[in-house]
């Protein structure tokens, strides 16, 4: 490699490349919307086991001019279960990330709690919504807040506690050669070390947190969350309401996801599943 | 050629004792094994300004050696003085740097950040860190590079990098564990050269370990040759292949004589085994 001559600059890409990228996803989103209305309107389903894609889509752009005055329950529904997500999200995830730093700091701790986190990791923890609306009460926003939080707590905490601990021996010696002290290492090498570990949690958790939301809210909640109104409408054979409930449900999960990797992206500059480009 | 040898010798023992081993034993027990001796009564003096390597075979004890002195780990028996002080002592006082095998940087900071780590640790001003990282990374030819990452950079850069790194608190005492083991031949070269520049430029006593032959003749004033099972110091060969050494240097006469010399006593060991 000859020193200075090297270009390290990320290929230049325009906005025709990010639609040439993009476009066999977006073909292909469109061929399965095509198809669903053509079937539906070839083998005439009924509405209400599955409407069309053009009648959900109606629904949405309605209830979106709607919103514009203030009276679509749909976007407010929507508006109610994303908050309840990220509400939790935010809680459980802080509280993981505390308990695995004070875990990591000692480290008895994290051997005796580990197993048992991983043990309630495996239990479907959407069981308990039912006992959290009876904690917090029905339409209280903290019982959906508080289901999300236990959903995303465990997964973070684990990873966190993982992405501390699982430190390359010969970075500690080296910390080890400098006679740095514990709180040093674990702010110049530990921290950082976890980021990744706890993002690979946060980006899973935050698919979670919406499910966790809507489901919870299946068990019951204010008539503006879209848990309730997708029972609701589903059983009032209002079936293109409760598909029109679902699709925002979809689209909160995805731009949440989306958020997350953006936060990871800045966050992290360096990790290696950013690295294709150089 | 005895000439040479003892005036080398006499002047090297002019100067301070940095390194003094006495009797110094390491014995493993693993829970489920026999005990390994992985040093046994080694005695060894170094001076300050020395480039020392230890040369082996796997096994011999070289990096137990030089993880003794860094205090990585506690002799089983035996005197260690470093600096005058136990390796404790030496460590907590940053009397040394080290270079491992790997570049062990971390990835999530600049090349320049890389460098300021242990200044950071230390407790430097930012403005000593900013001038002494900039310094280092000047010796070590990389300043254009002072806002890249590490993973932006070759093997041998990155292993550049961990050599500023390890000087830029200016410790009296360079340990190298096999620094250029993972480098093809050409980066290898280039990289004894550089640290053969460096080492005249600051004065600083290095203890390398290779297992590298021509390495060890090429780079050192000393080179000490150590066996396996148990591990332990077969000779001491001072090397008077003259300084400044260059890429000639490997074509010289004495040059190949030393490598014979090296060579041998590695074989002898290993065929008493």
């Amino acid at each position: 490699m000859a020193q200075g001559t090297l270009d390290f600059s990320p290929p230049k890409t325009t906005w025709i490349d990010q639609v040439r990228y993009y476009m066999p996803t977006i073909l292909i989103a469109i061929i399965v919307l095509g198809l669903w209305e053509l079937l539906v309107w070839m083998f005439n389903i009924q509405q209400f086991l599955l409407p069309k894609p053009s009648a959900i889509i109606i629904e949405v752009v309605r209830e979106t001019y709607l919103a514009t005055s203030g009276e679509s329950i749909l976007f407010q529904a929507a508006g109610a279960t994303a908050w309840s997500a990220v509400g939790g999200f935010v809680v459980g995830s802080t509280l993981g990330i505390l308990v695995a730093l004070m875990t990591a700091r000692w480290t008895i701790v994290s051997e005796a709690l580990l197993p048992l986190a991983i043990a309630a990791n495996s239990v479907p923890i959407i069981a308990f919504a039912p006992i959290m609306n009876n904690w917090f009460g029905l339409t209280n926003p903290a019982s959906k807040i508080a289901i999300v939080s236990i959903i995303v707590f465990f997964p973070v905490m684990i990873n966190t506690v993982r992405g501390l601990t699982l430190v390359d021996p010969m970075q500690l010696e080296l910390m080890r050669s400098y006679a740095a002290k514990p709180f040093k290492i674990l702010f110049a090498l530990r921290i950082p070390n976890a980021l990744p570990f706890v993002f690979s949690a946060l980006r899973v958790t935050s698919s979670l947190s919406v499910i966790g939301a809507v489901v919870g809210e299946f068990f019951g909640g204010p008539r503006a969350t879209l848990g309730v109104l997708i029972t609701q409408e589903a059983s009032g054979f209002n079936f293109a309401r409760a598909w029109a409930a679902i699709s925002m449900a979809a689209l909160i999960g995805i731009s949440f996801y989306l958020l997350v990797l953006l936060a990871e992206r800045r966050l992290m500059p360096w990790h290696s599943s950013l690295r294709e480009s150089a | 050629m005895d000439v040479t040898v003892e005036t080398k010798s006499v002047s090297s023992a002019a100067k301070p004792v940095v390194i003094a081993a006495r009797g110094l034993f390491k014995v493993f027990t693993p829970s489920d094994n026999e005990a390994v001796t992985a040093l046994q009564n080694v005695n060894l003096d170094i001076h300050a300004g020395e480039f020392i390597s230890l040369i082996g075979p796997s096994g011999c004890g070289k990096s137990t050696l030089l993880r003794l002195i860094a205090d990585l780990t506690t002799a089983s028996q035996g005197d260690l003085m470093v600096n005058g002080k136990s390796p404790h002592k030496a460590r907590l006082d940053r009397d040394y740097g080290m270079v491992f095998q790997a570049a062990t940087l971390y990835d999530w900071r600049s090349v320049l950040q890389n460098v300021q780590l242990p200044l950071e640790i230390m407790g430097y001003s930012k403005k000593d860190r900013d001038n002494r990282a900039h310094q280092m990374l000047e010796l070590v030819e990389l300043s254009k590079f002072a806002n890249h990452f590490p993973w932006q950079l070759s093997g041998g850069m990155q292993q550049r990098v961990s050599i500023a790194r390890a000087l830029a608190f200016e410790p009296s005492i360079l340990l190298m564990d096999e620094p250029f083991g993972a480098l093809d031949e050409f980066t290898r070269e280039r990289m004894n050269m550089e640290l053969l520049r460096i080492w005249e430029r600051t004065g600083i006593t290095v203890i390398f370990v290779t297992h590298s032959i021509s390495e060890a003749v090429f780079l050192s004033s000393r080179i000490v040759v150590m066996s396996p099972r148990p591990g332990r110091i077969t000779q001491v060969i001072d090397n008077d292949v003259p300084y400044p050494r260059a890429f000639e240097t490997r074509e010289m006469p004495q040059f190949f004589e030393k490598v014979t010399i090296v060579r041998e006593l590695l074989r002898e060991a290993h065929e008493a085994l």
